[in-house]
């Protein structure tokens, strides 16, 4: 099986371990992921202004690219750049006017009608690859693992793009389920981490993100799994000025979603690239017996 | 005097060179077909004192943007490398203001952070790929921009080498970036820091400072022209189909 692959800029910096776990789980699993030769980074994101197409041409021009080098599905990691990617090509398959002037701006490149399919990891494994094929592959299953899987709102909304039901999402779970691992429902599971407020607005942002760990926590998540290096950033990264601000705020393992996908396939620690991992990630993963203590230095 | 004949010599040319108008900063000028834009300004009667260099396409002082007729696209071309055409509309740009970051170099380390804290501006990059049409060595400067926000040095280095800095890029950037500066920074840091260092060099270096070549250099500077070019033709060349365990008979320098 080959497929269309768009990495996104981050993956290849801070969030190499989402990026290399995944490439390493789905060499196991039997599917080449071409990266695109060329590509630009996405715009991260979409752009709410309804007439602000410059910011369209960056997502657009990748769907091109993925168009030019013969593929007919796009794969992503990052929620961000799948939800970017997505509403672009939404755009030029469904809103003829601004597909045409967008067209018209890019007149160095071929005419894009939205034709190209992006989909996810998540939703790739679901309706693609399958759900029993990819029972079949686990070989160290998460038994006994609770995780907590973190949606966010780039996966699910707004409603077009979305990869479930926007209200009752399950993909993650069933994805969890299949590596064996108990899943956690809580509440805030779809709520916004507070994305790139960060930047402005550090404090609030600071408490949403822990509002939804303690959710996870107060439901009894062990750890969370995340498709997105700024949820990871906002729940995994900032976890540290948590700690000792507020009450009862306590170290939760954060791990992207390819990183438990690869540790169930059994694959060696070093594709997960722990290091760019809170350190109680690899802890817990330790202590589930889920990855051999000698091959993790 | 015939338009056709020589002034300096009296001779009339095979072939007359056709005349065609061209438009120098909206002041129109017939000249001769053949003629590069920068001969054509010349002979149009301008003399250049800046926005010239090389006259070889590769200093990159003589960026000329140009407009034709019933045509929207902007056109652009090194002047001393592109020959007129019928009713272009030309102007030389040969400087366009672009902030250089100043930073020294010993304290960088090759990591992309460092790129971003000298250009946060890189960022606004929107790949609208307006540096891309406009360079006239088509260099893919959108796709080295690219590059550079995914952290990726050696790419930008690479896909940026023939870039001769003439700055039409950034006089076209929607983001305001100055793209040619980013990218020798990336170079820069390319070269000094993510190639390997040769090693080989380093040795050779070594040689040569323990004075391994002086006693040759010597000898030849010794010579007179005769002698010199008779060791220059007599000199033992290594054949073609030469294994790779060859060696000169005179192994003094090996
Ligand atoms: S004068 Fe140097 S590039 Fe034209």
């Amino acid at each position: 099986m080959k497929i269309g692959y768009y990495p996104g800029c981050t993956l290849k910096t801070k969030a190499r371990n989402l990026e290399e776990s995944a490439l390493a789980a789905l060499k196991v699993l039997g599917v080449e992921a071409v990266e695109l030769p060329r590509w630009n980074c996405c715009g991260a994101v979409y752009s709410l202004a309804d007439d602000d197409l410059i910011h369209l041409i960056a997502p657009v021009r990748d769907l091109i690219r993925a168009r030019e080098s013969g593929h007919d599905t796009l794969l992503t990691l990052c929620s961000m750049c799948y939800n970017t990617l997505a509403r672009a090509n939404d755009i030029m398959k469904n809103d003829a006017e601004k597909a045409k002037t967008i067209n018209m701006f890019m007149d160095e490149e071929p005419d894009y009608d939205g034709s190209v399919k992006v989909v996810h990891m998540l939703d790739f494994m679901r309706d693609q690859y399958g759900w029993d094929k990819l029972k079949e592959k686990v070989k160290v299953p998460l038994n006994g693992f609770k995780v907590g899987p973190y949606y966010g709102c780039t996966l699910l909304r707004p409603k077009e793009v979305a990869l479930d039901k926007v209200d009752r999402p399950i993909i993650f779970r069933e994805f969890m389920e299949t590596l064996g691992a108990e899943v956690i429902d809580y509440p805030m599971a779809t709520q916004c981490c507070g994305s790139y407020q960060v930047l402005g607005a550090p404090d609030i942002t600071l408490k949403i993100s822990h509002d939804i760990i303690r959710d996870a926590l107060a439901h009894g998540a062990e750890a969370l799994a995340l498709t997105c290096p700024l949820c990871d950033f906002n729940l995994g990264k900032r976890q540290d000025l948590m700690i000792g601000k507020f009450d009862g705020a306590k170290d939760m393992p954060a791990f992207y979603f390819t990183q438990l996908l690869a540790v169930a396939l059994g694959l060696p620690v070093e594709a997960c690239h722990f290091d760019l991992n809170r350190s109680s990630a690899l802890g817990i993963l330790k202590q589930k017996g889920l990855i051999k203590e000698a091959s993790a230095a | 005097m015939s338009s056709t004949t020589d002034a300096a010599t009296g001779v009339k040319p095979q072939v007359a060179a056709k005349m065609i108008p061209i438009f120098v900063m909206g002041k129109k000028y017939e000249v001769p077909d053949s003629l590069t834009i920068m001969k054509a300004i010349e002979y149009a009667g301008y003399k250049y004192i800046r926005g010239c260099g090389c006259r070889g396409g590769v200093c990159g002082a003589c960026s000329t943007v140009y407009r034709k007729p019933g045509d929207y696209k902007i056109y652009t071309g090194l002047a001393c490398q592109t020959v007129v055409e019928p009713n272009m509309y030309l102007t030389q740009l040969p400087f366009y203001p672009a902030i250089r970051a100043t930073y020294n170099f010993e304290d960088l380390q090759g990591r992309p952070e460092e790129i971003y804290e000298l250009y946060p501006e890189v960022f606004r990059c929107v790949a609208c790929n307006a540096c891309t049409k406009v360079c006239p060595m088509d260099v893919q400067v959108m796709d080295y921009i690219a590059a550079i926000k995914r952290g990726d040095i050696k790419a930008a280095a690479e896909i940026s080498f023939d870039c001769i800095q003439c700055g039409l890029c950034a006089s076209r950037c929607f983001a305001e970036t100055p793209q040619y500066h980013i990218a020798q920074l990336a170079r820069r840091l390319n070269g000094a820091y993510l190639t390997p260092r040769a090693e080989h060099l380093a040795t050779m270096v070594a040689n040569i400072e323990a004075g391994r070549y002086k006693t040759g250099l010597e000898e030849l500077k010794a010579m007179n022209a005769e002698t010199l070019r008779k060791t220059y033709q007599e000199r033992e060349l290594e054949p073609a189909t030469a294994g790779d365990d060859w060696t000169p008979k005179d192994t003094r320098y090996l």
